[in-house]
């Protein structure tokens, strides 16, 4: 294999071509407003934002409940939890298929293929992930707070919400950390969505059939799209956290 | 018409932990208005004592009674705790400024915004730290926050106020100015006060009872006075501060003294005594006064001693003195009264008490 | 600022429901990514939509799975392109009507260097056995697609099991994945022509053999068997595979793709027979 200097020189600005075309087209995209792009950036938006709040809701309020209480078989439980922030995310995406396939167990609710069965898929895929930084986050505040908590007259479920106040830098960062993680999944949202046009298909849905098409600038467009998705919801997500704080 | 019924009543109380029985108080009652200090080495049970009273943690056996009445269900535990604050050792300050914090009590109880600005206002004037109101509670002193964690539990009113080593975190200056306050803020309010520490002075300067607990049980109880000057035995003894615990045996007695052979010298005490019976006597370290001079003059002081000096310890505004004179004995004298005599480590001097002046502890079988 | 923070989560909320509205007559049509990609359905699918009130779920993925949705009866219609699979599909019973569409053809495409010195042959079973003898990078999708399955006819007329070999490499990626790595590491492949005429511009491929009858790409649609699923959406299917033999149909497929490229990605052929296709 010959090191030829001008092509390796020729292969790198090859790819800085591409990326600089697919910069230029992510903003031409974005200028004009371009609708079925503007459709699919809403969709990933919706999507992964409903699947956040409702992995919210479980995610915190079993995480807390857990970090509070004292069972036998608590330390399983925890390693299971921590283990289920890891799941492969297509591996979520299988067994959510499997399901919901029209012959399978729920699949008289005739919602594969649809935005529902991709947050379902999304809201299993972060659950783990905020019900684990919950546990901890509520572990490490100090004993002692809940009995303070409950010694000026909180009921248990006043004392609670006091101390997820008390958590709020953590849980915020467990907000980001799953919808990070969702924002950016791709196995199980193909599999459970389908990628259909206009209905089921999400930035990171689109940027994989792009490649596989070889439309790279579109591809790298979309990426980029997604990128700047994601910084600005965590721009917004930061602000609250770091806000919260007074001097 | 005086209410006789004790605000706080604790009967069988009983909690064990792992086969170990952290607390057994077969009874304990609080007046109104009363300001109860528990004293105790570190684990003796002070603290699984107060959550227990607090009904915090549900003691393992037992019963409390508020006014009267029982607490056991989860909503007259709940009523109950209501009517409680309690203070830790840590300040336990929510993450928000001072205002919040002390108005965290009051938000529970769903106070109107305007009242609860007036009463917080209040108890921070009152304990000093008004200025300090719009700060981050994590940006305090140790001295400011637990001003604040006190403010926190004086606006919600208490009937009765738990404090669990309050100041045993605080540096001494801190520490005194926070006494002072509270013991003002405690007179003038007549709060219900039960208080657990290991520092005898703060029991003795606040407490209108002393309890000394030892192993999860209340061994005496009683005013500071009874406890400081009639400990009941050598444990509470050494607690309250007794310097001077000495065993000895009766070798004579008549009309209400006796003479106590210890180590070869003979103590005169009063009281009551049988022959050949083995006491302990125990003599405040106040209660002894050192000369250098072999003195003609008859004093009151049937005991008088020879000895060496041992070791003098400053502490303050006092100086500790231990000498032997055939037994140990401790005594405290002024730094005055050290350069006078000018005593050094080393030097011998007669040491004298009064008879009247020593403890006697009966061996007592429990 | 709570205010803000509940008011947003609970338009993102209802916005993220409302986009989950079940859709009523949904069909689910299976098939393959380079008849996706060819950008054929994005023109007919939402004719098909319009005239008839159905809501076309198009899940395109390699035929085999396509197949296999059928088989499991998660799919209501197939559009495929792997005659010995379907016919063996329909002979099990899972499929009725199978109607041939159109066809494209497949061509043999390698880098303009062709060390293999394949161009202009006429046969591509011969032009693989060429490969084979010099032993040049030959890229397999590998998985199970109607190009894959043809690739795999082509190398047994050759009679050369290419499994396992040193320069016979498998992607397991769509079509126009695996003609960019074809390209990237000079290689030989079998592509449709319309995936390469929609990628070619910047490829750097050149078409070497073509032509040969084995080379014909037909597609067929096939409805789902309801009497062994009855969950699917008989009707549905079946209006959709009228619809794709249709004569309206049928002329828009014959014009498909030549503003675009120059010439057509497909031949319609509804109603002729198997055999008489080809030239």
């Amino acid at each position: 294999m010959k090191f030829d200097i001008f092509e390796l020189v020729g292969n790198q600005e090859k790819v800085m071509d591409l990326i600089l075309e697919g910069i230029k087209k992510a903003f031409y995209l974005l200028i004009t407003f371009d609708p079925e792009v503007m459709k699919i950036t809403l969709l990933s938006l919706q999507v992964s934002g409903t699947a956040t709040f409702v992995s919210l809701l479980i995610g915190i309020s079993i995480g807390v409940t857990i970090a509070l209480s004292k069972f036998p078989g608590k330390r399983i439980v925890v390693s299971l939890i921590n283990t289920g922030m890891a799941l492969p995310p297509v591996v979520v995406g299988l067994f959510v298929t499997i399901f919901l396939w029209r012959n399978g167990p729920l699949g008289f609710f005739g919602i594969l293929y649809t935005p529902t069965a991709m947050i379902m898929a999304q809201t299993v895929i972060a659950t783990p992930i905020v019900m684990g930084i919950t546990l901890a986050a509520i572990q490490q505040l100090p004993q002692k707070l809940r009995l303070q908590i409950l010694s000026l007259g909180a009921t248990r479920l006043q004392m609670v919400w006091i101390l997820i106040k008390e958590a709020k830098l953590p849980l915020l960062a467990a907000v980001m950390a799953g919808f990070g993680g969702v924002i950016s999944e791709v196995g199980a949202s193909i599999m459970v969505g389908g990628n259909i046009k206009g209905y089921s298909r999400v930035l990171t849905t689109a940027t994989v059939m792009e490649t596989s098409r070889g439309n790279f600038d579109i591809a790298i467009a979309l990426g980029i799209i997604l990128l700047l998705l994601a910084y600005f919801i965590n721009l917004i997500l930061t602000q609250i956290q770091q806000r919260e704080r007074p001097r | 018409m005086v209410d006789s019924t004790p605000i706080l009543e604790g009967r069988n109380i009983e909690v064990k932990r792992g086969g170990a029985t952290l607390l057994n108080i077969p009874s304990l009652i609080i007046q109104k208005g009363e300001i109860l200090s528990l004293i105790g080495p570190n684990g003796a049970g002070k603290t699984t004592l107060l959550q227990s009273l607090s009904y915090l943690s549900k003691p393992l056996q037992g019963e409390i009674f508020f006014k009267g009445e029982r607490v056991n269900s989860n909503h007259s535990a709940f009523e109950y705790r209501r009517k409680l604050a309690m203070v830790f050792q840590e300040p336990l300050l929510f993450d928000t400024t001072v205002f919040n914090n002390v108005a965290s009590g009051l938000k529970i109880r769903r106070m109107r915004r305007s009242e609860i600005h007036r009463v917080v206002m209040e108890q921070l004037d009152r304990l000093g730290i008004g200025h300090l109101s719009q700060r981050s509670a994590k940006t305090l002193s140790g001295g400011e926050a637990q001003r604040a964690s006190l403010a926190r539990a004086f606006a919600i009113q208490p009937e009765l106020l738990l404090l669990d080593e309050p100041f045993a975190s605080l540096d001494p200056p801190s520490r005194e100015s926070l006494i002072e306050d509270l013991e003002r803020i405690l007179r003038q309010t007549r709060t219900t006060t039960i208080f657990a520490t290991h520092d005898r002075l703060e029991a003795l300067r606040l407490s209108d009872r002393i309890a000394v607990i030892k192993q999860g049980e209340i061994v005496q109880i009683g005013s500071p006075e009874e406890v400081m000057n009639h400990p009941i035995d050598e444990f509470v003894a050494s607690f309250v501060g007794v310097e001077t615990v000495i065993k000895g045996r009766v070798v004579r007695g008549s009309g209400g003294t006796f003479v106590v052979s210890v180590s070869g010298q003979e103590i005169e005490a009063v009281g009551e005594a049988h022959l050949e019976e083995i006491v302990t006597l125990c003599i405040r370290p106040e209660n002894v006064t050192l000369s250098i001079h072999a003195s003609k003059e008859a004093t009151s002081a049937r005991n008088a001693f020879w000895g060496k000096i041992a070791k003098i310890t400053p502490l303050g505004l006092y100086q500790k003195v231990q000498l032997h004179c055939g037994f140990p004995l401790v005594a405290y004298v002024t730094n005055q009264s050290l350069q006078d005599l000018s005593l050094t480590e080393g030097k011998e001097v007669k040491a004298s008490f009064k008879a009247t002046a020593i403890h006697v502890v009966r061996r007592q079988e429990k | 600022m709570r205010i803000t923070i509940w008011g947003a989560l609970s338009l993102l909320f209802f916005l993220g429901l409302t986009s989950a509205q079940p859709q009523p007559k949904t069909i689910i049509l299976a098939t393959t990514t380079s008849t996706q990609d060819s950008g054929l359905l994005d023109v007919l699918i939402p004719i098909f939509e319009k005239k008839t009130g159905y809501f076309v779920k198009t899940i395109a993925v390699g035929s085999g799975q396509a197949m296999a949705m059928g088989q499991k009866g998660e799919a209501d219609v197939l559009l495929v392109h792997s005659p010995a699979a379907e016919k063996k599909f329909v002979a099990e019973g899972y499929g009725i009507n199978r109607r041939i569409i159109m066809h494209n053809d497949y061509i043999v495409v390698g880098s303009s260097e062709d060390p293999a010195k394949i161009k202009g042959m006429k046969s591509s079973s011969e032009s693989f056995k060429k490969i084979a003898a010099t032993k040049t990078l030959f890229m397999s999708r590998g998985d199970n697609s109607g190009t894959h399955a043809k690739e795999k006819v082509i190398w047994k007329a050759a009679g050369i099991n290419p499994e396992g070999q040193r320069w016979y490499q498998q992607t397991g990626l769509g079509m126009g994945q695996t003609l960019n790595v074809t390209a990237e590491k000079k290689g030989y492949t079998l592509t449709d022509r319309g995936t390469y005429l929609a990628l070619k511009k910047n490829l750097g491929l050149d078409i070497l053999v073509e032509g040969d009858a084995i080379l014909l790409n037909i597609y067929h649609v096939i409805e789902a068997n309801p009497t062994k699923w009855p969950k699917v959406n008989a009707a549905g299917g079946k209006a959709f595979a009228d619809f794709m033999v249709s004569k309206e149909t049928q002329e828009i497929i014959r014009t498909f793709g030549v503003d675009k490229f120059g010439s057509p990605l497909f031949f319609p052929d509804a109603g002729k027979k198997e055999e008489e296709l080809g030239k």
